[in-house]
């Protein structure tokens, strides 16, 4: 039991860091690569909580697809270092703050909160498993996984219009 | 045993670390990477919470027909919206880059060139 605290502190401090790391890097493709380190270490954590198949598709989707596609926007626009430039003043006096203040009483409450809210761990049944997610989506959700597929497709097809050379 | 507690703050911090991104950075690829964190921050607790409730099922909201898995389908529902979202952020960033050679948001600010 005390490996999973271990676990989840250390995979946990490795997010934070990876995150912040996104924030201080000038370069975009160093943000990218601190996301892939975040999204890793969140697979990590997934599996801690027993979510096998959402674990595996967190490395597959967005650690492997998504950010291969950021990597690649990054590289066809050779983009450089961040230029340095004033931005907006309300963002700065009047967003910073308030974010401060929403994680600081999210911690707060949730620290208060600790001893009624409980302990989570691994469940020793099928919770999580692939074919239980998968009757659920295929039968419970079928409807919306339809609507996905076809959002998907739309996506696509905006996607490729967007990207096209305007013809001359 | 972990407290759900924990995970929440994980959550929050990413999620705040996410809305400073969003707010401070100025590369505009940057700022679509910080969206990204968000969106993981926010399935980091419905993986919590459903592995909360499928442990602690008394705590259910009753009359509602909750199934504690329920929250992993969400977070496959939110990846599928964030890659559909990533290839369109993605191609606007592309065709904004072309008409007008800059990453930085400060100099879009035109919605037509």
């Amino acid at each position: 039991m005390f490996i999973h605290q271990f676990l989840f502190v250390v995979f946990g401090l490795i997010c934070v860091a990876g995150a912040i790391n996104l924030l201080v890097q000038r370069h975009p493709i160093n943000s990218a690569l601190s996301l892939v380190v975040v999204m890793a270490s969140l697979a990590l954590i997934y599996l801690l909580l027993g979510a096998e198949f959402v674990a595996a598709i967190q490395l597959i989707v967005y650690a492997g697809a998504i950010m291969v596609l950021f990597v690649f926007v990054i590289m066809l626009l050779n983009a450089g270092a961040e230029e340095r430039s004033r931005g907006s003043q309300i963002a700065l006096f009047i967003g910073v703050p308030g974010v401060v203040v929403l994680a600081t009483t999210v911690a707060w409450l949730m620290g208060q909160s600790a001893n009624r809210l409980g302990d989570v761990s691994i469940s020793p049944s099928d919770f999580g498993e692939t074919h239980a997610i998968a009757r659920l989506l295929f039968r419970d959700f079928l409807l919306p996984f339809e609507i996905t597929s076809v959002l998907i497709l739309i996506a696509i097809m905006g996607a490729v219009v967007l990207g096209k050379k305007e013809s001359q | 045993m972990i407290p759900l507690s924990w995970y929440l703050i994980l959550s929050g911090i990413l999620f705040s670390l996410g809305v400073f991104g969003f707010l401070l950075k100025r590369n505009i690829i940057t700022i679509f990477m910080s969206i990204e964190l968000m969106l993981n921050a926010v399935n980091l607790s419905f993986v919590a919470f459903a592995n909360y409730w499928n442990t602690h099922p008394g705590t259910l909201p009753s009359g509602a027909g909750v199934l504690p898995l329920s929250g992993h389908i969400f977070v496959f529902f939110v990846m599928v919206v964030a890659a559909a979202e990533a290839a369109v952020g993605l191609a606007i960033i592309i065709s904004v880059f072309r008409t007008r050679e800059t990453l930085n948001v400060d100099r879009v600010n035109l919605l037509k060139l």
